[in-house]
């Protein structure tokens, strides 16, 4: 290919605006967390540069009138409850998005466009309004409740404010991020190699488990990932699903920048979020590099 | 053939989907149904009544947070866009870009970060400089977030899009902003129009930002709708929320119909 004229000669001018913006409220803000959660509460909320590690301190022990510090797991109880509902949510996002990415992908062209457009139309449509939505279905005397009365199960009252609340409600905000890249990849799937597989003596189930699965792991890991990464900072579904008792990482920052005013503490559990979602997407990066390498191998 | 028996289908997958697809839409149902309740008590059906639609029409907070959430999103569209767009052009169809990786994943950094820290990040940057006024503070931060939203439809459109078409522009001697204006612009259109709508929805729908820097007067849609709920699921609740899903759905459905008209 010859060489191109450019449309512009100003590439650093054109990329100028994004990096400015992206460094002015991002990348430097990002910095001051580092810096806050290392400093000290001021005594009225707010922060001063005062260098001390008491809020990640904070996070494991209480401190005495007298400094002596006592554990208490209440915060690492929220950050493991995080884990395992964003873990949770993405398996079951998993398990739930195959089969119907699948059934999807085998309809006839205009009932696929028709079923993606559904699919990704809850998105579009507010979150919040999608989360209160589940206010009304789990809640006392909510549509479950009387579901099963009708049924003559007995009443179990308002499952709201539990974690199968927060986890019915992740699930639900989350989902169509998992199907549509689960689908993309199973539309690149050539038919052929599952008719091989039977033509083989593959039964069905050999055929999912050793051909369409293995063929559909870089769409489901996509999918994992934007599933999880916004999982782990969820507000909304703990805020009005969880009732402010049973709390993930995401508001328990807010009430520390809200109401509690305790900068410093918010800022530390704002580390350990961040650098759980950058463990997360190491991990995925390596296996995605040692995935590249085995095939390289071949 | 669709009596013949196919290896690729696997029995059980349309029942799944079909409950996959009522546990999609009831909720949506079940909001738009009790909308129309009469009664004050949301679960208990009390007949048909529109009165709700009239009360949360004259609700003089609500139509405020519907006024500054516009703005907000109209003006964040507006610049994240433009913005997107520019770094797209010079991602896609730059030579001698430096850092192009790089560059990518500064623009969809507000991606891979938690909004939550996003929110913080902001909320502590504006503390530090002492802006006060929640309309600028909110914009700024809309700007942010929305533009990897804006970037990534318009990038998509521009590599699929046939660079042969801006060389023969150019070798007919238009200039470079002519070549645009006339002939990439027109092209990748569609792209841009749904990453701005993208933009746009991804601003409207904001909450954790919006509530994080929620002082200085300036509530957004999604944060009066907090305060309500904060206050117990009432019919009148419904009926915005009703109110609500058909702009968004009506929104979606022409980003949709312009996304597929290729």
């Amino acid at each position: 290919m010859s060489a191109r004229r450019p449309l512009f000669g100003w590439n650093v001018l054109g990329l100028m605006p994004a990096h400015v913006i992206m460094l002015l409220t991002l990348i430097v803000p990002v910095g001051i967390i580092i810096l806050v959660s290392f400093s000290t509460r001021g005594p009225y909320g707010g922060f001063d540069y005062i260098f001390t590690i008491a809020p990640y301190r904070q996070i494991l022990f209480n401190e005495g009138w007298t400094g002596e510090l006592e554990f208490n797991p209440q915060y690492l109880i929220v950050v493991g409850r995080t884990l395992l509902l964003a873990l949770a949510t993405t398996a079951i996002c998993l398990a739930c998005s195959f089969p119907v990415a699948y059934f999807i992908s085998l309809q006839s062209r205009e009932r696929k466009v028709a079923l993606i457009y559904l699919v990704t139309l809850p998105f579009w449509v507010s979150m919040i309004v999608r989360v209160y939505s589940w206010i009304i279905i789990l809640g006392n005397n909510g549509v479950v409740a009387k579901a099963l009365l009708a049924l003559g199960l007995p009443d179990i009252g308002s499952l709201l404010f539990t974690d199968t609340a927060m986890l019915i409600g992740l699930v639900y905000s989350y989902i169509p991020l998992m199907i549509l890249p689960i689908f993309a990849s199973i539309e690149k799937l050539d038919p052929a190699l599952v008719e091989a597989s039977h033509d083989l003596y593959g039964s069905r189930f050999t055929t999912l488990r050793r051909v369409i699965l293995p063929l559909c792991a870089p769409g489901m890991l996509a999918g994992a990932i934007l599933v999880f990464v916004p999982c782990l900072g969820a507000v909304l579904e703990p805020t009005l699903l969880g009732g402010g008792k049973a709390m993930m990482m995401g508001n328990l920052i807010q009430l520390q920048f809200g109401a509690a005013r305790n900068w410093p503490l918010g800022a530390a559990i704002s580390i350990v979020l961040m650098a759980s979602v950058l463990i997360f997407l190491t991990v995925r990066g390596l296996s995605a590099v040692r995935r590249e390498g085995r095939e390289a191998a071949r | 053939m669709s009596k013949r028996f196919s290896v690729r289908a696997y029995p059980g997958f349309g029942l799944f989907s079909l409950l996959f697809f009522i546990y999609l839409y009831l909720p949506i149902a079940v909001v738009v149904f009790y909308s129309f309740n009469a009664n004050r008590i949301v679960s208990n059906w009390g007949g048909f009544s529109l009165a709700w639609y009239g009360a949360a029409l004259s609700n003089g907070a609500l139509l405020d947070a519907v006024r500054i959430s516009l703005i907000v999103a109209a003006i964040a569209t507006a610049i994240s866009t433009t913005v997107a767009l520019m770094a797209a052009l010079v991602i896609v169809r730059g030579r001698n870009v430096r850092f192009r990786r790089v560059s990518e994943t500064v623009v969809n950094l507000p991606l891979l970060l938690p909004e939550i820290v996003v929110a913080v990040a902001v909320l502590i940057l504006f503390s530090e400089l002492g802006i006060a006024n929640g309309l600028v503070k909110l914009v700024i931060a809309h700007t942010t977030f929305c533009i990897p939203f804006a970037f990534l439809p318009i990038r998509a459109r521009l590599q699929g899009m046939d660079a042969d078409l801006e060389e023969a522009a150019r070798d007919l001697y238009a200039s470079g902003w002519v070549a645009f204006r006339r002939v990439t612009l027109p092209l990748i259109m569609p792209g841009v129009f749904s990453g701005g709508m993208l933009a746009f929805v991804i601003s409207m729908d904001d909450f954790i930002t919006s509530t994080l820097l929620n002082s200085g007067g300036a509530t957004t849609l999604p944060v009066y709708i907090f305060s309500l709920i904060r206050q117990g699921v009432s019919p009148q609740l419904n009926a915005i929320s009703t109110l609500i899903m058909i702009a968004s759905v009506g929104l979606a459905t022409l980003a949709f119909i312009i996304q597929r008209r290729e």
